[in-house]
């Protein structure tokens, strides 16, 4: 028998916590927010500043660098059809968002991974909050950001970011931990110091799951983009939500095309970036 | 002073590794701790000297990769110390020991160990740019290297590209390019093919006579052992359990493990001339006449003797029927009767190399020093003896 009195208020004492941090951290959060809305400005200036046809272009090249010629026919004639449905600008706005969340992302994911791969304690106090934040529904934790960010870009960016910080951590780490053992041992032996076995060894021979896990940091940040409209960010989770409210068949599957084509394109070049490390290379040497 | 010591080396793997040391050394055997660790090297103490080949042998799982591993410094021994030339491994600090590696030590690995990533030259240049050559002379070197194993024309290709013997010849030109006084070698050859096999044994003495290097040197085939070893270290579950020349470990086995190990070696490669002769039986000098040699005859009971100039060179074979008519012609000189047909062998000849003289002759073929000094004969009866197989007892 649960007596009726039994109650932990956790709930209640999360909120005053993250009342508590807003009040005491106004400064941070304040500055955290001017530069993220500055750096989300700058990178959606860039793609949607300059004609349509311009951005394409570009976007389309770097396709072709990075995969070939059938990925940039496919990306330009995607483009097209986003401009058809008139969700060009919606798109190149979460395009910034996707860039500078996953940027972050990696920024912190990365060499989280690498400090969590040398150091087993690390990696058990690492592992949990990894847990926590991939697991833990976004729309949850999206509610303190909005308490502490109010509304706009910021807080989408923010919960993107968290959202997608674990897998640049975990692919990290695993792509590292799982190099040679004897690779590693013969830097050693040689006399290389730890951070020149890192950077000549280690990394180089971990990138393509790097880079395996680069590609899930941005396809889970494009994903945080409808979620992130709920709260005012530009882009195309705005009329995704907006036609959800209003039964809008029609501008619904608009948006969710151009989301889908931003997905394709996003995944289809970071996977050819990671085709072309040089260890992906050696390897693909071995077959031939 | 030794270019490589290992003191009481202890290795165990496990929960609780100092726990079973002190179980070992108190006289309990690796299936004793399994519970407390896997004790992969006990109580394993030796010295190299500079320019010695110092193999260790043993069968898989006998702990050569541990012990090899902690001769640099890669692992730490769980017990014991291991010193390179003057430096005790246990207590030089991280950079001092990154500077012993890059300078004194280097090593070949049993998998190789490769960057799949970097081209053959870099892979042989990679202990060079450690050692801040410059790009130029990093690659001069990396190049000699490569062509010292016979992989010229191959430096641009990937390890990927190459196939496992060539692979292995990759990581030993990488470790030949670091120019070092110690070479670590783990199973360098197992992976090559009997006929280049046989060809980087060869190669390998050759440039130990030149460089004279230090080598330590893994093995579990017997033969390579035998034959590129100046002392062999025999392992058996973690512990060496004889130390000695090859010689010695063929004739002299320590116990039946050991013994069992050498029954299928092929002795007339390792067994040298000088460890089956035996004294001549009738030896003459040639300020001696025919009078004197047939006396030395009839007291050794012997058809024939050996003729030694004044610095006991050797000088041929005198037949007793050649001597008595030399007698009754009233000659002299007894270099004169010397018969053709009996080639000396050197001291240091394989026994192998013995087989086709003692064939062509009924007569103990003479064995000689490098200056020529006849030193003992070897019967065709003790040859055939030496070769037959060791007895191991039940
Ligand atoms: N890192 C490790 N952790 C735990 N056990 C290990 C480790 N490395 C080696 N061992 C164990 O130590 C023992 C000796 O291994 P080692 O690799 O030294 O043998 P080896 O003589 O080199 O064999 P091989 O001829 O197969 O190379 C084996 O039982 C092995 O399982
Ligand atoms: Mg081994």
């Amino acid at each position: 028998m649960i007596p009726e009195s039994f109650r932990i208020p956790l709930g209640t004492w999360i909120e005053s916590g993250v009342e508590w941090l807003t009040d005491t951290f106004e400064v941070v959060f304040d500055l955290i927010k001017t530069v993220l809305l500055a750096l989300f400005d700058a990178v959606e200036l860039v793609f949607a500043g300059p004609p349509w046809w311009l951005v394409a272009l570009v976007l389309s090249g770097i396709a072709l660098w990075a995969k070939g010629w059938r990925l940039a026919v496919g990306a330009l004639l995607g483009f097209v059809l986003v401009l058809g449905v008139d969700q060009w600008d919606n798109a190149m706005a979460t395009l910034a968002l996707v860039v500078v969340a996953s940027t972050i992302a990696l920024a912190i994911g990365v060499p989280l991974g690498i400090w969590a791969a040398r150091s087993d304690r690390v990696s058990t106090a690492v592992r949990p909050v990894l847990d926590f934040m991939q697991t833990m529904p976004a729309f949850v934790y999206l509610i303190p950001v909005v308490v502490i960010f109010l509304t706009g870009p910021v807080p989408g960016i923010v919960a993107t970011i968290v959202f997608a910080l674990a897998p640049g951590v975990r692919f990290t780490e695993l792509g590292i931990r799982q190099v040679d053992r004897e690779v590693v041992e013969a830097g050693h032996a040689f006399g290389s110091p730890p951070r020149r076995i890192l950077r000549e060894i280690q990394v180089p021979l971990a990138m393509p799951t790097i880079m395996a896990g680069v590609n899930q940091v941005i396809m889970l940040s494009l994903s945080m983009v409808v979620i992130s409209g709920l709260v005012g960010a530009r882009g195309l989770g705005q009329p995704v939500v907006s036609s959800l409210g209003r039964i809008d068949v029609a501008l619904g599957f608009e948006a969710g095309i151009a989301v889908v084509i931003l997905a394709m394109y996003l995944d289809r070049v970071t996977a050819g970036l990671s085709d072309r490390s040089p260890v992906a290379r050696a390897l693909r040497a071995t077959a031939a | 002073m030794t270019a490589l010591r290992a003191d009481g080396v202890y290795k165990v793997f496990g929960r609780r590794p100092g726990e079973a040391v002190r179980r070992l050394r108190e006289g309990a055997t690796r299936d004793d701790v399994k519970g407390l660790g896997t004790a992969a090297v006990i109580d394993a103490s030796f010295e190299v000297q500079p320019g010695e080949t110092f193999v260790v042998m043993g069968l898989s799982g006998s702990g050569k990769s541990t012990l090899i591993r902690m001769l640099n410094g890669l692992w730490r021994p769980t017990a014991g110390s291991v010193t390179l030339g003057d430096a005790d491994l246990s207590t030089v600090s991280a950079r001092e020991l990154r500077e012993i590696r890059r300078r004194r030590v280097s090593m070949v690995f049993q998998h190789f160990a490769l960057l799949p990533h970097r081209t053959i030259i870099d892979n042989a240049a990679y202990p060079l740019a450690l050692q801040d050559v410059d790009r130029t002379e990093r690659r001069r070197r990396a190049g000699e290297a490569l062509e010292m194993v016979g992989l010229a024309g191959w430096e641009d290709h990937l390890p990927a590209q190459l196939s496992g013997g060539m692979r292995q010849r990759v990581g030993l030109a990488r470790a030949l390019a670091a120019d070092t006084d110690v070479l670590l070698m783990d199973e360098a050859f197992s992976a090559l093919d009997p006929l280049i096999r046989r060809e980087m044994q060869e190669q390998l003495l050759e440039l130990q006579q030149t460089l004279g290097k230090t080598i330590v040197f893994i093995t579990h085939d017997l033969n390579e052992a035998m034959h590129l070893g100046d002392r062999i270290a025999v392992m058996r579950d973690g512990r060496i359990v004889q130390i000695g020349t090859s010689e010695q470990i063929l004739s002299d086995p320590a116990n039946d493990y050991v013994a069992q190990f050498v029954a299928d070696v092929d002795k007339s490669r390792v067994l040298t001339a000088a460890s089956v002769m035996v004294r001549p039986a009738a030896l003459v000098t040639t300020s001696g006449g025919p009078r004197t040699a047939l006396r030395e005859m009839r007291e050794a009971q012997a058809s024939a003797a050996y003729l030694v100039d004044r610095d006991r060179r050797f000088r041929g074979v005198l037949r007793d029927e050649d001597v008595v008519a030399a007698q009754r012609a009233g000659t002299e000189d007894l270099t004169t009767l010397v018969q053709d047909g009996l080639t000396p062998v050197a001291v240091d000849a394989p026994l192998m190399d013995v087989f086709a003289p003692s064939a062509e002759s009924p007569l103990p073929v003479p064995v000689v020093d490098e200056r020529g000094r006849l030193v003992g004969v070897i019967p065709r009866v003790t040859l055939l003896e030496a070769m037959s197989p060791t007895e191991v007892d039940a």
